[in-house]
């Protein structure tokens, strides 16, 4: 077994403090300078239930949650707590083991808490544990945190047994129960982290040889999810106003900005329903602030009808879309690609929006301080939209990504001194005034609300260059032509800073995978695992969706003989949205599909790729798909 | 200087500054009530001493969201339902402005009915007028939330089973600070009424009987009202719950009957607004968000600083 990732899986029941144990575990490992990239799994309820979190640390760069894993603590977390509760969920409580051991590797490790799991229970546990040559440590952890005072250390316990298997500097993991805690409690818990440390140290036999990788990186890493790069890249942006109702897992970027907001000095509003959300929104940026809301699926389907009202008064507005697996309230857990063409098209009339679909944290936050810079200059609502996997995925991402200068600015709006000088019409500012030359790139000037001298009407009706409800044909052809025109112009603007959606791997690849959003990583690694197999493959993760990011895409798949299309959804929505946007291209894309409520993992792309080019890979055991552009 | 000069702008104001100066043509129907609105609230303007520059009226869709074409203002004439919250949103990003929003019954009690219970309760520093004339009017006469049970129209041709809605009750246990009806035929009073309401700091609900002659025949501008406040008959006292809950029950029964009650039937002063509980629980800044983007000498947080928790 090699010593150059480890990933670490903690499994449990849900609401066990599984999420913050394996957050200071994760960090531990950032700060002995290691890469890691964390994978939340968690059924849809609120107590019971098995769940786990993954962690992946690597000295190289990690992307994804990687191919299986090697070390599993199996916290024997009572599932049922009290007779009424058992009779209602039953007593699984040797699931952390069952649930887990499909996907442990070959040479793996386990350590459960034999104060609660009883091994003796599984059917063939010790069958499959000599046929794959697991190594298993059988710890009473609970009874070790009990004798310390409090069983719910038995989590502490559990990091102390994984630091002495792996050869861990205690160091790290003490200085964040530090930072965290205090008192009696830290005391606790540091006796108790040792005292698990020292005895696996002393009394067990060490049989395997997988040890914690050595981390060199130097510069100093921070530990974000997808949703914190939304989050601080919206406040970089100068956004002090949030307004939502609450859906996984848009949630999470909803209250981190709450957290923030109002020692900020900003305003965080949970309402009555997503329709309003996006109305408040709207509202608060016509009166002059630099405003978002956001949604999952069901909810953003609610706020389709003000997007279109923010697309016909030009409001700039950032909506965040976070995706989880659809239809209807479908799996409110779990990842998936399903919304793209809701987002590109819902609404009424044509569209005229602008979405972004960041790969990973750094992009979101890179792409939502775009977002808000987009929609205040040109006045049009922008998207973001992501998934589960990346909201609630942490990874480590370089501290410098955020050190960058606030951007207030508010765009174009006038000032009053402009207004002053302003071309009006029966005493009202012509806040939507043509843009015959098309020199102003068909943005109009906006004033606000207190403004003197830049009174209008702002409707979500037709209406002429003073904002006056109008079925005059020509005005509808200039204003149409002219809101338009801002698509076009925004496309310019994004192709000059292009260098997101550069190409990954060899310039001359004979194949391509083309991807969008949050498999941007998995792909990355598939596509290093198959050149070093001796294919010749580059990637593409496209973020530009609308204005769509055209001619990058093209020169792409020119380039290639055929293009791999990776995407989380039933449908291959994306491969569809290349092929409308770019008119061609049919004969070379094939779509890799999957759907089944979990992140891609390399070895699935690879297969994906390897049975589709040379027909042999075996892609049965997993559940993907391979589907052809141009049918069968 | 600050970004909004017209705000707080000391002067004699005439309400002929809310006509614009070229009428977009009215596409209300001859002896609609609307026109009544228009009215009265163009004379209320000048005595709550606000300019147009300052003042933002916030529509929904219907014949009555129109009135933002007609009124001279800051105007936003947003979607069925939706100018509530669009409202009251733009208020708390900049509470120096004037903020009204109005509507009508369908648009206001029906596919509004939600943001109307939310909005008065929190209490937002704002004016909600409705335009009740018992009927949805711009879409060619179907039943409203407010039309009399029995009423019949060509979406309920049997006469509706439902019973009307009750807007001062729905809006007095939602939480508004500030419950009147008027009515279009009543113009010193609606000014009246529309001047209190404006200055009243907290939600106030003013439910503005209007007569539809195109599709509601039956409308009330019949019936002579009466001014609970000028008659002996009616005798409670408008800060007391209880009391003026009693009243607009009476009042609601009798509307049906063919008695018309208009007047005040609640006003709260103590209560204070959301923008100053949220500013109590530090939840909102004490400066316009909106004029800050104008600051040049505003220190700028950045999430940079943030980051310590995920070392
Ligand atoms: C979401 C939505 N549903 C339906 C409509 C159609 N619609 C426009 S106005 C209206 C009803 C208007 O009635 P009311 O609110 O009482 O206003 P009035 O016209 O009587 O002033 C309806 C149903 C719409 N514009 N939007
Ligand atoms: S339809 Fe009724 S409410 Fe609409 S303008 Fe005509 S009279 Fe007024």
């Amino acid at each position: 077994m090699t010593n150059d990732e480890l990933i670490w899986r903690i499994a449990g029941g849900s609401g066990d403090g599984i999420d913050s144990t394996s957050q200071n575990f994760a960090k531990a490992l950032m700060r002995s300078g290691l890469n890691v990239f964390t994978h939340r799994h968690y059924p849809s309820r609120i107590r019971g239930g098995h769940t786990y979190v993954e962690i992946r640390a690597k000295d190289d760069p990690v992307k994804s949650r990687g191919d299986n894993y090697n070390f599993l603590l199996a916290l024997g977390d009572s599932f049922a707590r009290n007779p009424q509760e058992e009779a209602y969920y039953g007593n699984e409580e040797v699931k952390p083991l069952t649930e887990n051991l499909d996907e442990l590797r070959e040479g793996g490790v386990i350590v459960y808490d034999s104060g609660l799991l009883d091994a003796s229970e599984i059917e063939n546990f010790d069958e499959r544990v000599e046929e794959n040559n697991w190594h298993v440590y059988d710890l009473d952890l609970r009874g070790l945190a009990k004798e310390h005072g409090r069983e719910i250390m038995r989590n502490t316990a559990g990091v102390g047994a994984t630091a002495a298997l792996l050869d861990m500097d205690l160091q790290y993991i003490e200085d964040l129960m530090t930072d965290a805690m205090s008192g009696d409690v830290l005391e606790a818990n540091l006796q108790t982290l040792e005292e698990a440390y020292e005895s696996v140290k002393e009394d067990y036999e060490h049989t395997h040889d997988l040890r914690a990788p050595t981390g060199t990186q130097e510069a100093e890493q921070v530990l974000v999810s997808g949703s914190h790069g939304i989050a601080y890249g919206s406040l970089d942006e100068g956004c002090r106003f949030i307004s939502g109702y609450p859906m996984t897992p848009w949630t999470d970027v909803f209250t981190i900005m709450t957290q923030h907001l109002p020692e900020m000095g900003g305003i965080s509003e949970q309402v009555e329903d997503e329709i309003a959300a996006a109305s408040l929104a709207i509202g608060a940026s016509h009166a002059g602030a630099k405003a978002m809301s956001g949604s999952s699926g069901g909810g953003f389907a609610l706020m389709s009808e003000p997007l279109g009202l923010a697309e016909m008064t030009e409001t700039p507005i950032v909506l965040v879309e976070s995706m989880r697996a659809g239809g209807s309230t479908g799996m409110p857990t779990k990842p998936e690609q399903g919304d793209l063409e809701h987002v590109l098209y819902t609404s009424q009339g044509d569209s005229n929006r602008v979405v972004f679909a960041p790969g990973d944290a750094a992009e979101c936050y890179e792409q939502t301080r775009k977002a808000f810079e987009i929609a205040y200059e040109y006045q049009i609502p922008a998207i973001v939209i992501y998934d589960q996997k990346l909201s609630g995925g942490h990874q480590t991402v370089p501290e410098d990504v955020f050190d960058e200068e606030p951007n207030p600015d508010i765009g174009s709006v006038v000032t009053e001194e402009d207004l002053e000088e302003a071309v009006q019409e029966a005493g009202r500012f012509k806040r939507f005034m043509y843009d015959d030359d098309g020199e102003r790139g068909g943005v109009s000037p906006r004033s606000l609300p207190g403004q003197k001298g830049g009174n209008y009407l702002a409707s979500g009706n037709e209406h002429n260059e003073v904002g006056h409800i109008s079925e005059d044909p020509d005005n509808r052809v200039l204003q149409m032509n002219r809101r338009m025109a801002k698509l076009d112009s925004i496309r310019d603007e994004l192709a000059e800073n292009a260098d997101h959606q550069a190409v990954y791997g060899p310039e001359d690849a004979e194949y391509g995978i083309l991807s969008w959003g949050s498999t941007k990583g998995v792909v990355e690694e598939a596509v290093d695992v198959l050149n070093e197999q001796g294919h010749s493959v580059k990637a593409m993760n496209v973020s530009d969706m609308m204005p769509f990011a055209a001619d990058e895409v093209t020169a792409f798949l020119e380039s290639v003989d055929e293009a791999l299309v990776v995407e989380m959804n039933a449908t291959a929505q994306f491969r569809r949205h290349v092929q409308g946007q770019l008119g061609r291209f049919g004969e070379k894309l094939y779509s890799l599909l999957k759907y089944d409520g979990n992140p891609f993992e390399p070895r699935e792309v690879v297969s994906g790729f390897e049975s589709r080019i040379s027909g042999d890979a075996d892609l049965s055991q997993y559940n993907v798909r391979i589907e052809s552009a141009t049918g069968d | 200087m600050s970004a909004f000069n017209a705000i707080g702008e000391e002067r004699e104001i005439d309400r002929d500054e809310f006509t614009p100066e070229i009428e977009p043509q009215a596409t209300w129907c001859p002896g609609c009530g609307d026109f009544g609105v228009l009215k009265a609230l163009k004379q209320a303007m000048p005595e709550v001493g606000r300019t147009p520059e300052e003042t933002l009226l916030v529509t929904g869709i219907g014949c009555s969201g129109k009135l933002s074409s007609y009124f001279k203002s800051y105007g936003f004439h947003s979607i069925h339902g939706r100018s509530l919250p669009v409202a009251r949103a733009a208020k708390m990003a900049n509470p120096d402005l004037e903020v009204i929003a109005a509507g009508g019954d369908g648009d206001g009690y029906g596919i509004g009915g939600n943001h109307f219970m939310h909005t008065a309760r929190e209490n937002h520093d704002m004016t909600y007028i409705v335009f009740d004339n018992e009927i949805f009017g711009l879409t060619k006469g179907q039943t409203s939330p407010t039309s009399p049970k029995g009423h019949k129209s060509k979406t309920q041709p049997h006469g509706s089973a439902k019973q009307p809605i009750r807007p001062l009750s729905l809006a007095l246990t939602s939480g508004a600070s500030y419950v009147a009806r008027t009515a279009a035929v009543n113009p010193n009073q609606a000014k009246e009424i529309l001047t209190e309401a404006m200055e009243h700091d907290g939600f106030a609900h003013v439910d503005f009987l209007t007569q539809c002659p195109t599709w509601n025949k039956d409308a009330k501008q019949y019936v002579p009202y009466i001014d609970v406040q000028d008659s002996d008959d009616y005798d409670f006292d408008i800060t007391d719950r209880g009391e003026a809950s009693e009243m607009m029950q009476k009042a609601e029964d009798a509307l049906y009957e063919g008695e018309v009650l208009t007047g005040r039937f609640y006003h709260d002063e103590d209560r204070p607004s959301y923008q100053e509980e949220k500013q109590a629980t530090g939840d909102m800044p004490e400066e316009p968000l909106a004029e800050r983007y104008f600051d040049e000498d505003y220190e700028w947080e950045r999430s940079y600083d943030l980051l310590e928790r995920h070392k």
